[in-house]
């Protein structure tokens, strides 16, 4: 059976959900995968590390950051399951984001993402640092979507000068 | 015994409060002969009133909390910021900004950080560039009023400044710098913030905390007013606290109990302590090895040069002991030597995880085996905004000692 990799992101999350339910085949095993990154619990424990002779461990925000971040987590995946109103499993992970990701994917045969960059404009910019990870080391075939209306193709840029010929 | 003290402040081993080594080295120094007990008393006198403040704005702001502020500050986060990151993250600097100036950083970086971020997981908003923004501005917010940072209140002690002639001399480098980092957010987050958000805002709105809000004006107003007429400003957060803290009890929300828990008794201690021990060391010799490195006077170049060792100090050991080093060095050439201190050792912390290399080393020392944290990105945006926001503040901080004079 096949097994689809749907990328659930804060704010570009709808445009790959729909993508899934348009092409995920018949009969597929779609996973409804989010990623939760250290950096921003870590950032409220090095803010509150940085206090120094404050003690109190259990008054650390990271910690309370951490519960947050699960539960919102929970939710998320919970809203992308209602959107798609097709069985599913939902997989939670924890990690570096790009590189979970990728793991992720391993065994899977197809993974649908959002460009999570510039999206006024079509171009290399369009993806973020996270999505071109992906997109450079994903070892699945990929659906890579808008994450609203693509830009026009005006906003291609214009090709290089022809090289002159002396 | 600076660095034990230290080391153990940072590393807390068995969970102890960081006073239980802190406060024998106290005695220790006292005894050894390495601080006379007048000195060591001068000390403490000077550090008394400045800790009765810090405690009296430490309860102030979990009280503040307790009356259901900072829940009601996420509410109109929510509701203003209309399902748009960017508009949400003008909030939070205006928030952040706010609540540290008035209620001290730790109120920023303990209680206002979580609700900031269970705001923007409400909004399906990614929630990185909002909670750095709580962290950032806990140390650059941190530069208006003496109560906004600890480092602030041990400066004002010794600056002989009034507090409405700090507040005034510093609001133009408080603007300045927290201009700068907002610049430096929109165009770093950029990505982050262009993802939008999806949640409506919906659910309740919780009632506006008036009382508290206006306890904290009047704290506000009481500030002003004491230190027109020459009563130490400490008593006007004392009195807030303590409408706050009578009101509390009264409706049984709070107890004695956590009511001294929230003024953080070991912390107090601990503050003296180091006081006492970071004297010691400066009067057996830090000061002449430091003195030379000082720039005298208080010119455009001396005052960007003192700013300047105090953020590299802060981020060396940390900005609490760094302010403690300089300040008597500093206090010689005057108010605006001693406010260019406070611009580099609360703004300098941005520059590292966790504001200093010490904690920075031992972190790492704890994680290498669990997660490592992501430094880069966390590195790279300190040094974009650090000396960004330096330099704008020690340029505002001249204009205003231009304008306003360090008298």
């Amino acid at each position: 059976m096949a097994v689809v990799v749907v990328w659930v992101v804060e704010g570009t999350w709808p445009a790959c959900v729909d993508a899934a339910r348009a092409h995920a085949p018949e009969g597929a095993e779609i996973v409804l995968l989010h990623v939760t990154g250290h950096d921003v619990a870590d950032a409220a424990h090095g803010a509150f590390a940085g206090l120094l002779g404050r003690g109190h461990p259990e008054r650390d925000p990271g910690t309370r950051v951490e519960h947050l971040a699960a539960a919102s987590a929970e939710s998320l995946l919970r809203a992308a399951a209602e959107r798609l109103a097709r069985p599913c499993t939902r997989s939670e992970r924890t990690g570096r984001v790009e590189r979970e990701v990728v793991a992720a994917t391993d065994g899977a045969d197809l993974l649908v993402l959002a460009r999570d960059g510039d999206r006024s404009r079509l171009g290399p910019h369009s993806l973020g640092p996270a999505s071109r990870f992906v997109v450079d080391h994903a070892a699945c075939p990929l659906l890579l979507v808008w994450p609203e209306s693509a830009p026009d193709l005006g906003t291609m840029p214009p090709p290089p000068p022809p090289p002159h010929h002396g | 015994m600076l660095v034990l003290v230290l080391v153990c402040a940072v590393v807390r081993p068995f969970n102890w409060p960081e006073a239980v080594v802190a406060v024998p080295a106290a005695a220790l120094v006292v005894a050894t002969g390495a601080i006379s007990v007048g000195d060591a008393l001068d000390e403490a006198e000077q550090l008394g009133p400045v800790i009765g403040f810090l405690a009296a704005v430490l309860v102030l702001a979990q009280l503040c909390d307790d009356e259901g502020l900072f829940q009601w500050c996420g509410a109109w986060m929510a509701r203003t910021a209309a399902g748009r990151p960017r508009r949400l993250l003008a909030q939070v600097f205006l928030a952040a900004s706010a609540i540290t100036a008035v209620l001290s950083l730790d109120a920023t970086v303990v209680l206002l950080t979580p609700v900031v971020f269970a705001t923007a997981a409400r909004l399906g908003a990614r929630p990185k560039p909002h909670v750095y923004a709580c962290t950032h501005l806990s140390n650059t917010a941190s530069l208006l009023l003496p109560v906004s940072n600890l480092t602030n209140l041990l400066a004002f002690a010794a600056s002989g400044l009034s507090f409405t002639r700090f507040a005034a001399l510093m609001a133009l480098p408080w603007l300045a710098a927290i201009a700068v980092e907002y610049l430096v957010f929109r165009r770093f987050f950029a990505t982050d913030l262009d993802a939008g958000a999806q949640a409506p805002s919906g659910g309740d709105a919780p009632e506006l905390p008036l009382f508290a809000l206006l306890t904290v004006a009047g704290t506000l107003a009481g500030f002003v007013l004491t230190s027109a007429v020459g009563i130490d400003p400490a008593w006007a957060a004392l009195a807030g606290a303590a409408v706050l803290a009578v009101r509390a009890l009264l409706r049984r929300r709070t107890t004695p109990r956590a009511l001294v828990s929230s003024a953080s008794l070991p912390f107090l201690a601990f503050v003296l302590a180091l006081g006492i021990v970071v004297r010691a060391v400066v009067d057996n010799g830090l000061d002449t090895a430091l003195g030379r490195l000082i720039p005298d006077g208080t010119g455009l170049a001396a005052l960007f040069g003192i700013a300047l060792l105090a953020a590299v100090l802060a981020n060396v050991i940390n900005n609490l002991p760094a302010v403690l080093v300089l300040l008597p060095l500093a206090s010689g050439s005057g108010p605006g030597a001693v406010l260019a201190v406070l611009l580099g050792v609360n703004i300098g912390p941005n520059l590292t995880y966790a504001g200093s290399l010490a904690t920075l080393l031992w972190r790492r020392i704890v994680h290498a085996h669990d997660t490592e944290v992501q430094l880069r990105e966390f590195t790279r945006l300190g040094l974009y905004a650090v000396p960004a926001s330096l330099c704008a503040a020690v340029l505002a901080l001249w204009a205003s000692l231009a304008v306003i004079g360090g008298g």
